[in-house]
């Protein structure tokens, strides 16, 4: 319980300073971003909005520095992210629309890739010195390959060439939207492309980290041991697996992170209506309010997952708990 | 007196051969070029030809003048962030395994945020915001790469350091009165090389994909070529989907090998540290050579020697003869 109260206490600094950085970093760049923001929009938006505009980035008054700071944490408290510029609505109800489908996608492609990847390196490591090896340097590629590249490749290979996955969007245009199975059905289609995209590419990645742990278990007496009791090998190599993939747990934050990053240009790739397709927009229309709300979005998103992780880690590893227990 | 142990692994050998090509192409892919990148003097979407090796953009201009040039700006801002994330990580790394206690909690949970942030979003808001010819610098381009990079380096290089704190070199060290910095940057850091060579090469291959991240969502200057910016440029005019693969394709290649060859040499790193790892880098036939059995058997950790072919003596024999 020690390390999880520790963790979490983390994730909140961690927070924290993602929360700082956003109402720091638009008051450290050159040239007055907000400003020039304020000043290009004028004319398209009404002196009300550009008035809540203001407000969240904790501009509305003629207030110093500190001040600021506090009416920008007391908007995000009340969850106003601000206006968006281009599309003119409430940053965070954009957000409400766009954040299940890349947490749908997101989540059970990781998900995917990480049960394939952990399951394919306890093989290879097992196996090593096989032919199997061969398997690496390929592996190495699509672990090298950035995600939107891979994607662009299958979207026209897959997608415009073969047909054999619908693409662009994440349901049929036809269908009408709701709970009825038509519109579930096309979900699936047209999800599968792209989740296949985002597996295929960070794979690899579980796969390399969980070969290399399997190698090094092998080694450790209670594998021999197993072996010498003549359990089958089935058993065996459950045996190492299980500890083998710790480490690989304990990777998650770092990999989380690096997939949701490649992930996002995913979507945008497939024009998938998430998080990432408009973050993309948000950045070619210097639509700053959701930038910013975007990241503060995935950020918070990733170190949720983080924390799960942890959970997942303690639950599977006793020697953590004893020592908490201590 | 042992030899350095040159790189046996075809793996590796593979490596570095796609590391070296790159970087001979990052100093002369420049000069290679046969026509300058940006000119649009040719005719729009040629396919590829003996004059146009790589067929022209819908602005007619020389795609593979593109990726030559393109190689210098990818490579070099992926170097610099990798360096300054490496020194960076080296820093905080060692003086947190080093010193402990309250330092190591307070550096600790420095890098540990940073580990936690998701990079790319981070750096994508941080380049939103800056100004038009800072995003063609390349100095504030890979510093800011290196912010968001450096952590995961430092987490390895403090647990590296803190198995190495107590040994006897660093004790007599100690003992002897040598100043903190020294013994951290004398003692332990050498003691590091392959971790940090490790943990360099993976900055890099982050950097070069964050680098062409930003490129491709248009975040750098397109005043600048580099591969991310011939994808952005291929994809904004809809190359992919009107069957251009030669736009498209050949940045997209370049950007993978040199991720691949990175990994590759990395792996070889991971088998110098980890002697384990070693064996399954071995062809069979190199296998045969070293005298180890032909399946590698559960348990064994090979032991490889350098200079002569161990001949297996049956125990029993052994101890007759003597």
């Amino acid at each position: 319980m020690r390390m999880l109260a520790r963790r979490l206490l983390l994730y909140i600094v961690t927070a924290w300073v993602a929360i700082t950085a956003n109402f720091l970093l638009p008051r450290m760049m050159p040239g007055n971003p907000i400003q020039t923001l304020i000043g290009k929009i004028t004319n398209t938006v009404t002196p009300e909005e550009i008035r809540a505009i203001r407000l969240s980035f904790g501009l509305g008054f003629h207030q110093g520095l500190v001040a600021q700071y506090f009416t920008y944490l007391t908007q995000l408290v009340h969850g106003n992210l601000g206006i968006s510029i281009t599309l003119g609505a409430p940053v965070s109800s954009i957000l409400r629309e766009a954040v299940p489908w890349t947490v749908g996608l997101i989540g059970l492609s990781t998900i995917f890739s990480f049960a394939i990847g952990t399951f394919g390196g306890a093989l290879l490591g097992w196996t090593r010195g096989s032919r199997l090896d061969s398997l690496i340097p390929t592996a190495t590629f699509f672990q090298a390959v950035p995600y939107f590249f891979l994607a662009t490749v299958m979207l026209l290979l897959f997608g415009s060439d073969l047909h054999w996955f619908p693409v662009l969007g994440a349901y049929s245009p036809t269908v009408t939207q709701g709970w009825n199975l038509a519109y579930i059905e096309s979900v699936i289609r047209y999800g599968e492309l792209p989740l296949i995209a985002i597996v295929l590419s960070s794979l690899a990645g579980w796969m390399l980290g969980m070969r290399n742990m399997m190698i090094t278990m092998i080694g450790e007496d209670f594998v021999l041991m197993a072996v010498a009791k003549g359990l089958p090998r089935r058993k065996v190599i459950w045996h190492a697996a299980r500890n083998a993939i710790l480490p690989s747990i304990a990777n998650l934050s770092l990999a989380i992170g690096l997939v949701v990053s490649g992930a996002l240009l995913v979507e945008l790739v497939f024009n998938y209506p998430g998080v990432g397709d408009l973050l993309l927009q948000a950045v070619l229309n210097e639509d700053y309010p959701l930038i910013q709300g975007i990241f503060l979005v995935i950020t918070l998103a990733v170190l949720a997952a983080n924390f799960l992780a942890d959970i997942v880690y303690l639950w599977l590893d006793p020697r953590t708990r004893t020592v908490a227990a201590v | 007196m042992r030899s350095l142990r040159l790189p046996r692994s075809p793996k590796v050998i593979i490596g570095l051969v796609i590391v070296g090509f790159f970087i001979i192409m990052t100093v002369i892919g420049p000069w290679l070029a046969p026509y300058d990148p940006s000119s649009t003097a040719f005719a729009p979407l040629l396919s590829p030809s003996a004059h146009h090796w790589l067929g022209t953009t819908s602005l007619g201009q020389d795609i593979f003048s593109q990726l030559l040039v393109g190689a210098r700006a990818t490579m070099v801002v992926a170097l610099l962030a990798g360096l300054a994330a490496t020194i960076l990580s080296m820093t905080v790394g060692i003086a947190a395994g080093y010193l402990g206690g309250w330092s190591d909690e307070g550096l600790s949970l420095v890098s540990n945020v940073f580990l936690a942030i998701p990079g790319v979003p981070l750096l994508i808001v941080i380049d939103s915001y800056l100004p038009v010819n800072s995003r063609s610098n390349f100095f504030v381009i890979g510093l800011i790469i290196s912010l968001t990079g450096w952590a995961w380096g430092a987490r390895v290089l403090r647990a590296q350091t803190m198995s190495l704190r107590n040994r006897d070199f660093v004790e007599a060290a100690r003992i002897i009165g040598e100043k903190r910095t020294r013994i951290m940057f004398t003692e332990v850091a050498p003691n590091l090389l392959p971790v940090l060579a490790s943990s360099f090469l993976f900055t890099v291959l982050y950097s070069i994909g964050a680098y062409v991240t930003l490129a491709y969502i248009g975040l750098t200057s397109t005043a600048v070529w580099n591969w991310g910016t011939m994808l952005y440029w291929a994809q904004a005019n809809n190359a992919p989907l009107s069957g251009e693969w030669y736009w498209f394709v050949p940045p997209g290649i370049c950007i993978a090998l040199v991720g691949t060859g990175l990994a590759l040499v990395n792996f070889g790193i991971d088998e110098f540290i980890n002697p384990r790892l070693r064996a399954g880098g071995l062809t069979a036939r190199q296998r045969r050579q070293l005298g180890l059995p032909r399946r590698i058997r559960l348990g064994l950790t090979p032991v490889l020697h350098a200079s002569s072919k161990p001949k297996i003596v049956p125990a029993h024999a052994k101890l007759v003869s003597q």
